[in-house]
């Protein structure tokens, strides 16, 4: 290989020449003119979910001409949860990132408003849900675009024969599929309905399968409970309220529905009710349909017999747990146009229907016009199972917590003080009053500022 | 210069350096950053000073973790401690031939990371399907509910950290054993001392130091334990198995008050750091002694 000197006259010579050349030559586009972006997204238990997110992504990034970037984080232990906290100190990381429940008001002012993005999809697909609402919005202004993977509810998912055949009640027929519920029978599934379900259920050898520990499953069920009796633990204002009528109401109710249902519910984790539904040990839990999605490769005769319906009703009204995702912009981020252009493409209606599809139709769009997608109607065995899965007829999607401002209602959801408060009046043996006690404690210290 | 890169101190401050960066920037500065958010109100927008540590001296469900620690993290290094010199006992009188492979068998269960073998111990616990119950059982006994009555719960957490960390005292006692002077056994049996008072005479004084070492090194990995309880019950039932770390944490992380996290993350320090001057100061009047 011939070496050549380069010596100071010949660099002069070339750096002028390459000089000269950058001058005169035409601006190419490059296939990255638009800058780089970088996202953590969610990663999905559903598999070839994140593909699908990943080819709309892929589309977007090669018509916008963007160098993209694509993470998918786990919610496994808290993976998520270390992600957005470390990024918010760092000041650094991804430009859009996945944010469960609480977190987009929790890193409100990290984030980038994006009203300018979620204004007009109200007005394309209808009012947020409720809670999305909630949770995705501070003081007027939208913190982060309501996310389809991920966003779910938690109703019931119940075993139509064992209802038939210890109950007598069709579950089919109250909730059935591509029509709304059958009116009569869906106002008399109320709290006192469900108990005595599950009392009969209980006595046949097949208790539901409520957990009562700290994690989410349980305490989600449990919010709906509180709400549906209007049993607020904080106002929106931020006053304590725990110590009302209500709340002793729901404690009493509660006294009675735990004879009914497995002795170890305190210690159960999010895991624990699914098994208990696909082993085919109990009648009912408040799930999404991952329970059904695994029961119909593990356990098909159990997944034929499944079916997810509204929860009950109470004095206040029906209440369907729900826990939304979103994605927020980080105010660090360098590519704000290009993020919010991403997530501008994500939220149509096409691209949400794709990932409401691939996710087999467990995620729920945040929109309460979203309601209409085919999925849910076809997806079996049975068929139709899910169809009552997403809110269209007298639920209120709500939050354990809510309506507390969520700077302390991330905190009761976080320390699981409802089912604390059950656990204690019941496995604990105390009285009402002391667990109220108890609750009331809890609830100044969360009023820290 | 040439003399001063030449002193033998120079070059172990240079060998040693690579290191002294590593835990300046992965231990001293996060303990400093961590005293700093822990100044910081919740919304980390203002200083606060010690407030934080004050309004954690005013909840119950504080002082009900810090009690939970101490029975966590003394009983189980009681029990490692105890376990661990009868085990390292055994393997020394094991025949030479066949220690090694003892050695290693025992070991298991400090080698593997403890987040995996505590799923292993969460299914043998697990609420519902719990295959020790099946053994009870199978036998006519009634199911534990294990990680659902608080004392169970106690239990189990403590049981995986000693069982996890048993082996250790293991293998630290066994070197402590294999370093006492044969000859000291052989004069105390001309004297005619029996077992007992070759151990308390002989073994426990001479190993004394490494007790202590190996106790306070114990204390303070099992103090800031997190994996084990984490895995096992988060926590639960009603926050009755929560330790420093874990409860720093859920209050950090899950609840996203960082600066309240920092703050009982923090109070490990001052009862490990007093503990540590204990120990160490008597290991040190014991070595001038010596």
């Amino acid at each position: 290989m011939a070496i050549t000197n380069l010596d100071r006259r010949r660099f002069l010579a070339a750096t002028a020449a390459a000089s000269a050349a950058t001058m005169v030559a035409p601006f190419v586009r490059t296939s990255h003119a638009a800058g780089t972006l970088s996202v953590g997204f969610w990663d999905h238990w559903v598999p070839g979910a994140n593909d699908v997110l990943t080819k709309l992504c892929n589309e977007w990034a090669a018509k916008e001409k963007v160098e993209l970037k694509i993470d998918y984080i786990t919610s496994q232990g808290s993976k998520i949860l270390l992600t957005i906290a470390s990024e918010a100190q760092a000041k650094s990381g991804h430009d859009i990132l996945a944010l469960p429940t609480w977190y987009a008001t929790a890193q409100a002012r990290n984030l980038e408003p994006v009203d300018d993005i979620v204004g007009p999809l109200i007005a394309q697909f209808g009012n947020a849900v409720a809670v999305v609402e909630y949770l995705g919005k501070q003081n007027g202004r939208w913190l982060a675009v309501p996310a389809t993977p991920g966003s779910q509810t938690k109703p019931p998912c119940g075993r139509i024969d064992l209802f038939k055949q210890h109950v007598g009640l069709d579950l089919t027929r109250m909730y059935p599929v591509g029509a709304p519920p059958d009116k009569a029978l869906a106002d008399k599934w109320t709290w006192d309905t469900f108990l005595i379900a599950a009392e009969k259920c209980f006595k046949a050898g097949y208790p539901f399968g409520l957990g009562l520990g700290q994690t989410t499953d349980s305490v989600d069920w449990v919010g709906a409970l509180f709400a549906s009796y209007g049993a607020e633990l904080v106002d929106p204002k931020g006053k304590i309220t725990v110590n009302s009528d209500a709340t002793r109401q729901v404690l009493e109710y509660a006294r009675r529905l735990v004879k009914f249902l497995p002795p170890d519910v305190f210690a159960w984790d999010d895991s624990s009710n699914n098994k208990w539904l696909i082993a085919g040990k109990g009648a009912l839990i408040m799930n999404p349909p991952s329970a059904w999605a695994v029961a119909k490769r593990d356990n098909p005769k159990v997944a034929e017999q499944l079916w997810t319906f509204p929860s009950p009703k109470g004095p206040k009204g029906r209440y369907d747990p729900g826990l939304p995702y979103f994605w927020g912009i980080w105010k660090f981020s360098n590519n704000k146009p290009a993020a919010k252009s991403l997530l501008t493409y994500l939220s149509r209606r096409p691209a949400i229907e794709a990932l409401v599809n691939a996710s087999g139709g467990y995620d729920i769009p945040g929109f309460s016009g979203l309601r209409d997608f085919k999925i849910w109607a076809e997806q079996g065995p049975p068929r139709g199972t899910i169809y009552h899965y997403p809110a269209r007829d007298d639920q209120i999607v709500s939050i354990s917590a809510a309506p507390a401002p969520t700077v302390i209602g991330s905190q009761i959801y976080a320390q699981a003080t409802v089912t604390k408060m059950i656990a204690k009046c019941t496995q604990g043996g105390e009285s009402i009053d002391k667990a109220i006690a108890w609750a009331t404690s809890e609830l100044e210290g969360f009023m820290r500022v | 210069m040439k003399r001063l890169l030449r002193r033998k101190s120079t070059i172990a401050f240079a060998m040693a350096l690579p290191l002294l960066l590593i835990i300046a920037s992965l231990v001293i500065y996060p303990a400093f950053y961590s005293i700093y958010l822990a100044t910081l109100n919740k919304s980390m927008e203002r200083f606060v000073g010690l407030g934080n540590f004050g309004f954690l001296f005013t909840r119950e469900t504080f002082w009900m973790v810090v009690k939970q620690s101490v029975i966590f993290a003394v009983s189980a290094v009681f029990f490692k401690a105890l376990i661990g010199f009868f085990v390292a006992h055994f393997v020394h009188n094991v025949p030479t031939r066949g220690q090694r492979k003892w050695r290693g068998m025992l070991l298991v269960p400090w080698v593997i990371p403890p987040a995996m073998s505590t799923l292993a111990w969460l299914w043998l616990f697990d609420p519902s399907y719990s295959a020790f119950n099946w053994i009870f059982e199978g036998i006519g006994v009634h199911g534990v509910n294990w990680l659902g009555d608080p004392y169970w719960a106690r239990f189990a957490v403590i049981l995986v950290n000693v069982w996890v960390g048993a082996p250790f005292f293991m293998i630290m006692y066994l070197a402590a054993l294999k370093s006492v002077p044969e000859q000291l056994y052989e004069a105390a049996s001309i004297d005619g001392a029996n077992w007992w008072q070759k151990l308390w005479f002989i073994t426990l004084p001479m190993m004394r130091n490494i007790i202590a070492i190996t106790a306070l090194f114990s204390l303070i990995v099992t103090f800031a334990n997190f994996d084990i309880v984490r895995v096992l019950t988060s926590g639960g039932p009603v926050d009755q198995t929560h330790v420093f770390a874990t409860w720093a944490f859920q209050l950090g992380i899950a609840s996203s008050d960082i600066p309240l996290g920092a703050c009982v993350s923090l109070f490990m320090f001052p009862i490990l750091g007093v503990a540590a001057v204990f120990i160490l100061r008597d290991i040190s009047q014991r070595g001038n002694e010596a």
